[in-house]
């Protein structure tokens, strides 16, 4: 078990840079989420701390010791891959004794810890068989035990989940994130899938295009997005973003509505505001003319858009809500303290 | 899902076939026939007639000590030529593997021995090793080592091992490479993070993940040491010294078509025949069962 930091990290190949340099400190035990769309950077993120691809500038520590010159097999830590990499020749239990057996553990304590880890990941029945014998989410969890049984300082997960059916992988989510609880192993786990981050995270390092755009709890994130970015990549449905003028503690939209806000600034802005805290009224100044009903069960989602404008927005009511045939603009409102302001053109949020 | 294409009467598919089934029973089944049906007779010195002598050819064979000890020659020769063509062509492509920049010049340079007929192949590699002559046999003699394959029966093996698996070595090496190019780097990965070094990764992953292709590459090498390495031996050794490079097939010909005994010698091509038998009834066995893992 231990701490992991990296320092300013960055990462080219050839000339070009992919990881922009990355900091953070996580501490021991923590489970960290990595998220961000496809090309940002969060495999390679991942790689350079597993050792796998060099580190191009930049510090990476584990345990307060610089590991960039180290082997991947000396830095203590195990990976789970997107793919599994389970060894196909192998049975699972050779798949789970490999690691120690090349450490030259004594086969009693490799017996006594592919058992533990079999028992815990209810993999006991399935021992003796191949990879290619198992189940999507039996062989997820052999990966998962491979990682285990060699009880690492850090986890590394690439993408664990994305080869598994929907329900499975709520099912996984959940028990990757009691059995990290309960192992209390310092953890990096790379998603595109923002719930996934949001559910099972510390804390998440949000990345886009080699940076890292914010670092914090999921509610931080959440509720004080510090970029544009952050803060229509987490949440969902994504958050609204309007053009806007303030002014005497106004917010004057796009189509000239006006909404009060508690900002003193004078400036030209963006404005965020999420789909959940628009509320419906009557009498509300922002006006959505609706396009589409989308029925969730437990709430809706309106799709339109800002009336007298082509600026589209969405909106989340909860329970049914049916369009009429020939629908009007429908009238919402927003709790001043749920509005979200950014830069114009840094992207930053003000606050 | 097994494509099956369904005919109505038997015409078509008939004459589709045809072509197929008159090459085999033109250059296959009719000298074959030939074969078994020549092996029971002696036939006189002048080819005028053939006294019927049943398995008598059979027996005279087995019983002769030099044919005996050609089936050993067979088997010491295919086992180096399988492993001298075999184990550097799958060094090679590691080495190939490793490679990030010019593997495709490489590959490319590596083939080129492939393309060079078995016989010019044995004739290039005896003015190498010609014993007045040859390049590798004056710096041999620089050496003060005296290089006669024309009379040391374990250098004559060694020329025509060499010779025979030299080409190899490239069809071999496209094999290995391609093979080794499809295990997948994630699972290479997981063994370096799991501590295994790359000869131990070698030994323990990569190999056992190529097994179906050093199968394969096995019985393709066996076979080839048994039928295709003629050229390479006559037009080196003639299976000489004292019939010490004399493979079965060699023997085949200089019994038969050197020594005129045409009995023996369709009585020796059985033989083959049913030894080619055996071996594609292992291959497919051993296919079957072991090949996928
Ligand atoms: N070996 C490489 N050589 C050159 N460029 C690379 C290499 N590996 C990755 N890249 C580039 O680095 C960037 C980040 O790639 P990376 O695989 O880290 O993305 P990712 O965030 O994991 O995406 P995904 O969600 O699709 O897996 C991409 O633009 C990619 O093209
Ligand atoms: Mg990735």
């Amino acid at each position: 078990m231990a701490d992991l930091s990296l320092e300013d990290v960055k990462k080219r190949f050839g000339n070009t840079e992919v990881i922009h340099g990355v900091s953070t400190d996580i501490k021991d035990g923590e489970f960290i989420v990595i998220v961000g769309p496809s090309g940002c950077g969060k495999s390679t993120l991942l790689r350079m701390v597993a050792g796998l691809e060099s580190v191009s500038d930049g510090e990476i520590r584990i345990g307060g010791v610089r590991v960039n010159e180290k082997e991947p097999m000396d830095r203590d830590i195990a990976m789970v891959f997107q793919n599994y990499a389970l060894y196909p020749h192998m049975s699972v239990r050779q798949n789970m004794a490999y690691g120690l057996k090349i450490a030259k553990k004594p086969q009693a304590e490799i017996d006594k810890r592919v058992a533990d880890a079999a028992r815990l990941l209810q993999l006991e029945e399935y021992l003796d068989r191949k990879p290619k014998q198992l189940s999507g989410g039996q062989r997820q969890r052999v990966a998962m035990g491979r990682a285990i049984v060699r009880e690492p300082s850090v986890f590394l997960f690439d993408e664990p989940l994305s080869n598994l059916d929907a329900k499975l992988r709520v099912q996984m989510r959940l028990e990757i994130k009691e059995l990290q609880s309960r192992l209390g192993i310092t953890s990096l786990y790379v998603t595109h899938d923002q719930v996934e981050a949001m559910t099972m995270a510390d804390r998440m390092i949000v990345m886009n295009g080699g940076v890292a755009e914010q670092i914090g709890t999921p509610l931080e994130v959440y509720e004080t997005p510090q970029t544009l970015f952050a803060a229509q990549f987490i949440g969902s449905p994504a958050m609204n973003i309007l053009n806007a003028e303030l002014k005497g503690g106004k917010a004057k939209l796009e189509n000239g509505a006006s909404l009060t806000c508690k900002s003193k600034l004078e400036i030209e802005a963006k404005i965020g505001l999420r789909p959940e805290h628009l509320t419906l009224n009557p009498k509300g100044k922002i006006e959505l003319m609706p396009l589409l009903a989308e029925p969730l069960g437990a709430n809706t989602l309106i799709h339109g858009k800002l009336k007298n404008s082509s600026i589209p927005l969405t909106a989340s009511v909860p329970g049914v809500y049916e369009l009429e045939e020939k629908s009007d603009a429908i009238g919402f409102s927003i709790d001043p303290n749920n509005l979200h302001f950014f830069d114009a053109e840094s992207g930053h949020r003000i606050s | 899902m097994e494509k099956r294409v369904t005919f109505r009467g038997w015409g078509l598919p008939l004459l589709l076939v045809f072509p197929q089934i008159l090459i085999s029973g033109v250059f296959f089944f009719y000298p074959a026939a030939q074969a078994i049906w020549q092996s029971l007779f002696i036939p006189d010195p002048f080819g005028l007639s053939a006294q019927f002598v049943g398995l008598g050819n059979f027996e005279f064979l087995f019983s002769d000590r030099f044919y005996r000890s050609s089936f050993i020659t067979t088997a010491v020769f295919s086992t180096l030529v399988t492993l001298v063509s075999m184990v550097p062509a799958l060094f090679l492509a590691v080495l190939a593997d490793r490679l990030i920049k010019g593997a495709g010049t490489y590959r490319t340079m590596l083939i080129w021995p492939y393309a060079v007929a078995p016989a010019v192949a044995g004739v290039l590699w005896l003015f190498m090793f010609n014993t007045r002559v040859g390049v590798v046999s004056w710096y041999l003699a620089q050496l003060a080592y005296d290089w006669n394959h024309v009379l040391n029966d374990g250098e004559a093996m060694g020329l025509v091992v060499v010779a025979s698996a030299w080409g190899r070595i490239s069809y071999n090496f496209l094999f290995f490479f391609a093979a080794l190019q499809s295990v997948p780097k994630s699972v290479i990965e997981a063994a370096a993070i799991d501590g295994a070094r790359f000869w131990k990764r070698f030994f323990t992953i990569v190999l056992p993940l190529l097994s179906p292709t050093t199968f394969f590459l096995l019985v393709v090498n066996i076979v080839y040491s048994f039928f295709e390495t003629f050229g390479v031996i006559h037009t080196i050794t003639a299976g000489g010294p004292q019939q010490a490079t004399t493979i079965l097939v060699y023997k085949v010909f200089s019994d038969g078509f050197v020594g005129q005994d045409l009995g023996s010698s369709a009585a020796q091509s059985v033989v083959l025949l049913v030894v080619v038998g055996a071996l594609t009834v292992i291959q497919f066995k051993y296919v079957e069962k072991r090949v996928h893992y």
